[in-house]
């Protein structure tokens, strides 16, 4: 486990995907940082990936099923050297820019898959792994679905299917941080017991702590090493999770920094500690 | 033109394992209607590349255009009236969007369903997705251009929406007929006026003008399989030789083929136009022929449109 890497890779990244938001001025600050930890451990430490070949047919693939949190995604993106030089301004939702407020396949490298209408994510992810199997093909299929999003009824199309195909080369990772939108999740009702939900279905479930780097590796790891079932990680997360004024506020859903809250930010993410 | 039936419920099977036999990246996918469909029979024969999802149609399209990412050509059929209305999300998203591939197949359209009602009779499904980019819209009249359709979009990559008759239907072309994707197929030459017409709507059309003919009008009649994008120069062609048109299609009049070239007559050569199809209303339980009748889309009713436009050429008034 890279763990130093993880960390600093992770506290980059949630700065990166603040100063973007506040930048391009609008943007999904919380639902970004919730998935933070999960995009750090994937692409800095698990996922087979080469930034200098972005469609690489054999690569792993990462579906952002919530596409409002992809600044964090450019971000990770932007470290890992997909665009050379990590790119300076990223005029996130600017005019003209390869930045989009939700992520667009063919655009941006990268990018994996199209998203920004929810639920999405687990059945082309489900097409995705199907079509690796029967080309013998031995890539990851990654999805990360928020847990509000669970409310399509799309999703549980794909998740019966992936269990049918006994999809075992795909990865569901739950940003269950307890809120959407409009309010949390016990408000608008639906998403309980999620765990429950994909174990009914026949996936694998494991559960964990959505910021512990171990955890999140080990889980992806085991999820790895599954067979004959998808596995669904149900990732406990703190919604804008790594500031303190922004966590488990909702009006960070889609918000931008005043600049003392982005300054303040600085220290309170750790970024001048890995002297970024 | 020869007149023997031919059905398309044996087409799409036998086709479709003829592209699979030589081309191994075809994979096929359909929501719980092969025995329907007629896939039935490419179930059996390629087991592993027939992708039943049950009744899904919304997954079944997500997942078929996120198969083509890694390289495999995916068909998907379910009815004509779920094609669209049950999956536009993601068909926009996953295959016209993200630019991917997509050769989704919709049968029954419009009063084909027949008996299945108003339900399964989906007037609508072309005006959904004609509103769509970077997507081709079909709708084959005759099993010759059926098969001709469905190697070349497998050929084509790219997002397609095929609607397609799944009954009986009589012969038009001979088999070694060439056909362009987004040129309209002149069947016949006329001067007086230009019937523009899809699917189960050509044979009408063609009724209609021998009909006419008798009467002393000359009708040109145009095979518009490709509603997406029409053939702009061929209808263009029509409004300034014929002076006059008319479209026949089994849809809704208000977003379909007769929409779609009024788009191009208003923009480049404006005549009169008058069409047939469905017009405000849903379809009910009744035979193809009996519903035409009904819906004033029999070759009849052509003709009271043909003299009606026919007599406001020239700035006239009917």
């Amino acid at each position: 486990m890279k763990t130093e890497e993880v960390k600093k890779f992770a506290d980059k990244l949630r700065y990166e995907a603040y100063r973007m938001v506040y930048e391009g001025g609008d943007g999904h600050p919380g639902p970004a940082f919730s998935i933070a930890d999960i995009i750090a451990v994937l692409y800095e430490d698990v996922m087979k990936i080469d930034p200098e070949n972005p469609d690489w047919l054999d690569r792993d693939r990462l579906i952002l099923s919530k596409g409002h949190a992809c600044p964090i995604l450019y971000a990770a993106l932007s470290e890992k050297g997909y665009y050379g030089e990590s790119v300076e301004h990223f005029n996130l939702r600017k005019l003209h820019t390869t930045f989009q407020g939700h992520p667009v396949m063919g655009k941006t490298p990268g990018i994996d898959m199209t998203s920004g209408s929810l639920g999405n994510g687990i059945p082309i992810g489900t097409g995705m792994a199907l079509a690796a199997k029967l080309q013998n093909k031995d890539y990851r299929t990654y999805v990360i679905t928020g847990d509000g999003e669970l409310q399509e009824g799309v999703v549980w199309e794909g998740v019966m299917i992936a269990a049918h195909h006994q999809l075992d080369n795909l990865t569901v990772l739950v940003d269950h941080n307890g809120w959407q939108s409009g309010g949390s999740l016990k408000e608008t009702g639906g998403v309980d017991e999620i765990d429950s939900k994909f174990a009914s279905f026949g996936w694998k479930i494991l559960h964990i702590d959505g910021h512990d780097h171990a955890a999140i590796k080990a889980a992806l790891m085991e999820s790895a090493g599954q067979k004959g079932s998808p596995t669904a990680i149900i990732c406990d997360c703190v919604k804008g999770k790594g500031l303190s004024f922004m966590e488990n506020n909702n009006d960070w859903h889609k918000k931008v920094p005043t600049k003392e809250q982005f300054e303040a930010a600085r220290g309170l993410i750790e970024e001048e500690k890995h002297e970024l | 033109m020869v007149q023997e039936s031919v059905s398309f419920k044996e087409i799409i099977g036998d086709a479709l394992i003829d592209l699979a036999r030589e081309d191994s990246r075809v994979l096929v996918f359909d929501a719980d209607l092969v025995n329907a469909s007629g896939l039935r029979k490419f179930a059996e024969k390629y087991p592993d590349r027939l992708i039943d999802c049950g009744i899904q149609e919304a997954n079944m399209v997500g997942m078929a255009a996120a198969a083509s990412e890694a390289g495999v050509i995916p068909f998907a059929h379910t009815f004509a009236a779920f094609a669209a209305r049950k999956c536009v999300d993601q068909i926009f998203l996953a295959a016209c969007y993200s630019k991917l591939d997509l050769k989704l197949i919709g049968s029954d359209p419009g009063v084909t369903a027949a008996t299945n009602g108003g339900s399964h009779q989906g007037m609508e499904d072309m005006g959904i997705l004609m509103g769509l980019n970077n997507i081709t819209l079909l709708e084959p009249s005759d099993g010759i251009l059926f098969r001709w359709m469905l190697r070349e979009v497998k050929n084509t990559p790219g997002v397609f929406y095929i609607r397609t008759n799944r009954k009986e239907e009589r012969k038009l072309y001979e088999g070694d007929t060439t056909f362009q994707l987004g040129k309209g197929n002149v069947l016949q030459d006329g001067r007086d006026v230009t019937i523009i017409a899809s699917g189960i709507e050509v044979y009408e059309a063609l009724d209609a003008a021998k009909l006419l003919e008798e009467k002393g009008i000359s009708v040109r009649v145009v095979d518009m399989f490709c509603w997406r994008p029409v053939d702009k120069e061929l209808v263009i062609r029509c409004a300034k030789e014929t002076g006059a048109i008319v479209t026949a299609e089994n849809h809704a009049t208000s977003t379909g083929l007769g929409s779609a070239v009024a788009n191009v007559v208003v923009n480049n050569c404006p005549v009169p136009m008058e069409f047939i199809g469905v017009t405000e209303r849903f379809g009910e339980v009744g035979s193809i022929a009996f519903l035409q009748k009904k819906f004033n889309m029999d070759a009849q009713s052509i003709v009271k449109k043909v003299e009606i436009v026919i007599g406001r050429k020239g700035g006239r008034q009917a």
